[in-house]
């Protein structure tokens, strides 16, 4: 069984019903994708896992969340607090949110070491410039001292992964972790998080609407569209062969080298909102392939041979048999 | 074609900014856009790439005069910019527009669509009847593919792509003959992203406008110019004569590396990539960019190297360039 196993996952917030049914597992030393546009419940998605609805007034419906056996969505909340930080890391979007601008940013991730791995004063310093290090960050023991705002945006998003590496934890959530930084910076970004499930095992969901990172840091991606999964695969057949016309309009938006121009073909309309799902398939007011048939009736995610997911009512759902 | 004059010959502009650091911090000047000479042809796109700081939107608003240079000369099909008074100037600005990057803060949120798409026309001092503005109105609408029901609404009431089509809408309203847009699709979803590039492309076609594009996205650049600017710490390091044109400066290089495809066969070993831009205040003496290069050999840290234009166009400040 893998790490963590989500199964039809679906959550109320106030009536509003923004996941449906969502569902995708991912192992130690695995990097899953969750792509889809903005408004299409990645980071509610997150917020689930880490048991951070309630929150927001919001709670799971349906559905299991199981992590290494154990059930979260019937976790107690002191239990789930021994899990966030400790076991789940979350790196959130703004670095700025998960900083405290009076505290050096040392003694930031010593204190996430000090509360989950009881280390204490020189121990727990030792430990988080050895993470800073690793990190890349330069001169550790002296940006050790340093406070939030004498760090330029890159820097700061590194001590942010410092903090969530500060405790050893078995899965690292990361919800969009360099949409704000320069290609550079986000390049050596990508780098570090791959590091870390190849030499250190973790598992890491990335969250992200880029597909040049998906394609360049992930093994297997979900497609999230209007709160529900249009497709999951392995991260090369989801570029080679996608099926669901949602995945194949959305490789078809980004301008790519050699690309001739006027190639560049984007999706008509917009994403709808949440209260506005249109019944049946909810992409097909935007879907050149839609039939009378998606216009009622929900097509359900289906499983092929291949461990490929996909919901859609024409796509192809033929499997070659690999020579 | 080529005998045709540039519409923009831009020569040796500089732009200086003093600020203080703190309160009571010693005054700092810091050179955003320096020794920047630049040719922008007639029906042309010709694109600006750089991370974020490098100079791109102070250069813009320098080219529309929005901000006063420091010195340096713009001359706009023939006519000395920066000697115009400022009744010249307002009525040259019919000819030149700019969409910027954030579709929320650039429309007023008190007016209407409507008076948003009207308001280049009072400033100009250009009387309407309400049947002439209603028939602007409906043809800018038409031109950006929005439906003219939109009219009444306020800002609010429109999504990121819609609100950037007004913008777009807005820039065109007086027929201009250049257009520059920085980041005009930086806060959109792919998706709306190729939308509005396509138009873009169309608009281009059909009016005969010449593009100043702007963006931190090399994978766009390269698909939407005909020439490629890049920008380092204020200064032009490089100008591709086409957008095809393997780079010759070792940090168009690493833009490059740190540029994923979309396409995981074309995985990148980014180990490589190290450093931080150094602060646009104290810069070193020799190249900007010597830090971070791998090239860099003794003389890039003493002396700094200037733009050189081979025959075939192509410009490159770097003394050990690549090709
Ligand atoms: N607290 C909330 N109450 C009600 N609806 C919400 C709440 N938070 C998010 N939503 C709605 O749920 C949907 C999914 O939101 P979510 O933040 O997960 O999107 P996302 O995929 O992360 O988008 P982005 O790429 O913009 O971050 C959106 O339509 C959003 O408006
Ligand atoms: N009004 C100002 N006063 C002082 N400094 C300024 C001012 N405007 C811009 N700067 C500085 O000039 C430099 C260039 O800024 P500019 O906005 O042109 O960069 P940019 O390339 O457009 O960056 P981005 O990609 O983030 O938009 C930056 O270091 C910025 O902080
Ligand atoms: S189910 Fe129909 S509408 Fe939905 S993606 Fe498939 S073809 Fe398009
Ligand atoms: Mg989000
Ligand atoms: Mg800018």
């Amino acid at each position: 069984m893998a790490l963590l196993d989500v199964q039809d996952l679906s959550i109320d917030i106030g009536g509003i019903k923004p996941l449906d049914s969502i569902g995708f597992a991912v192992d130690k030393g695995e990097t899953l994708g969750i792509v889809g546009e903005s408004g299409s419940g990645k980071s509610l998605t997150a917020l689930s896992i880490m048991g951070l609805l309630p929150l927001i007034g919001g709670r799971v419906e349906r559905g299991s969340i199981r992590f290494d056996g154990m059930e979260l969505t019937r976790l107690p909340e002191p239990d789930y607090r021994r899990l966030r930080g400790r076991r789940i890391a979350f790196i959130t979007q703004n670095p700025m949110t998960s900083l405290d601008p009076v505290i050096r940013v040392g003694e930031q991730i010593d204190q996430v070491a000090r509360l989950h791995l009881g280390l204490s004063g020189s121990a727990a310093r030792r430990h988080s410039i050895e993470i800073m290090e690793r990190l890349r960050i330069p001169e550790a023991a002296t940006t050790y001292h340093n406070y939030p705002h004498q760090l330029s945006g890159g820097m700061k998003q590194r001590i942010v992964i410092a903090m969530a590496l500060a405790a050893n934890p078995d899965l690292i959530i990361a919800d969009e972790p360099t949409t704000a930084l320069d290609v550079t910076i986000q390049a050596q970004i990508v780098q570090i998080l791959g590091e870390l499930v190849r030499e250190k095992g973790v598992a890491l969901i990335l969250i992200t609407h880029d597909m040049g990172v998906v394609a360049q840091a992930c093994d297997r991606v979900v497609v999230l569209y209007a709160g529900r999964v249009a497709e999951s695969n392995t991260v090369s057949a989801i570029f080679a062969s996608p099926r669901h016309p949602y995945t194949q309009a959305l490789i078809g938006c980004i301008p790519r080298n050699a690309m001739e121009r006027g190639s560049l073909v984007g999706i008509p309309g917009l994403v709808p909102s949440v209260a506005r799902y249109p019944a049946g398939c909810r992409f097909h007011p935007r879907c050149t392939r839609s039939e009378s048939l998606c216009e009622r009736e929900v097509p359900v995610l289906e499983r092929l041979a291949s461990g490929a997911e996909i919901a859609c009512h024409v796509a192809d759902k033929h499997e070659a048999a690999h020579a | 074609m080529p005998s045709l004059s540039p519409l923009v010959t831009i020569r040796d502009l500089n732009k200086i900014f003093e600020s203080r650091k703190g309160l009571f911090g010693e005054p700092r000047r810091m050179t955003a856009v320096n020794q920047v000479s630049l040719d922008i042809p007639r029906g042309q796109v010709t694109g600006v790439v750089g991370e974020s700081g490098c100079g791109k939107s102070t250069l813009a608003r320098l080219v529309l005069r929005l901000l006063e240079a420091t010195s340096g000369s713009i001359s706009f099909d023939g006519v000395d910019l920066l000697k115009q008074s400022h009744g010249a100037m307002r009525l040259l600005r019919r000819r030149m527009q700019m969409v910027f990057q954030d579709p929320y803060s650039s429309l007023d949120p008190r007016y209407t669509i409507a008076d948003a798409l009207l308001e280049p026309f009072k400033v100009q001092g250009i009387r309407l009847t309400t049947a002439e503005a209603r028939q602007k109105v409906e043809a800018l609408f038409a031109m950006v593919g929005l439906d003219a029901r939109f009219a009444q609404n306020h800002p609010h009431q429109l999504s990121g792509g819609q609100r950037q089509r007004i913008g777009i809408a807005r820039a065109l309203a007086l027929e201009p003959d250049l257009m520059v847009l920085d980041e005009p699709t930086a806060s959109l979803d792919v998706s709306i992203q190729a939308q509005i590039v396509t138009l873009l492309e169309k608009l281009k076609h059909e009016l005969g406008l010449t593009y100043l594009f702007i963006s931190h996205d090399l994978n766009l650049v390269r698909y939407f110019s005909d020439r490629i600017v890049v920008m380092y710490l204020g200064r032009i390091v490089e100008i591709l004569p086409d957008a095809k044109a393997a780079p010759r400066h070792p940090y168009t290089q690493t833009l490059l590396d740190s540029t994923f495809a979309p396409d995981p066969t074309q995985r990148r070993d980014i180990s490589r990539l190290t450093g931080e831009i150094p602060s646009p205040y104290n810069l070193p003496q020799g190249c900007a960019f010597a830090a971070r290069c791998r090239h860099a050999r003794p003389d890039c840290l003493s002396r700094r190297p200037v733009l050189e234009t081979r025959s075939d166009g192509h410009a490159v400040a770097c003394f050990h360039p690549l090709t």
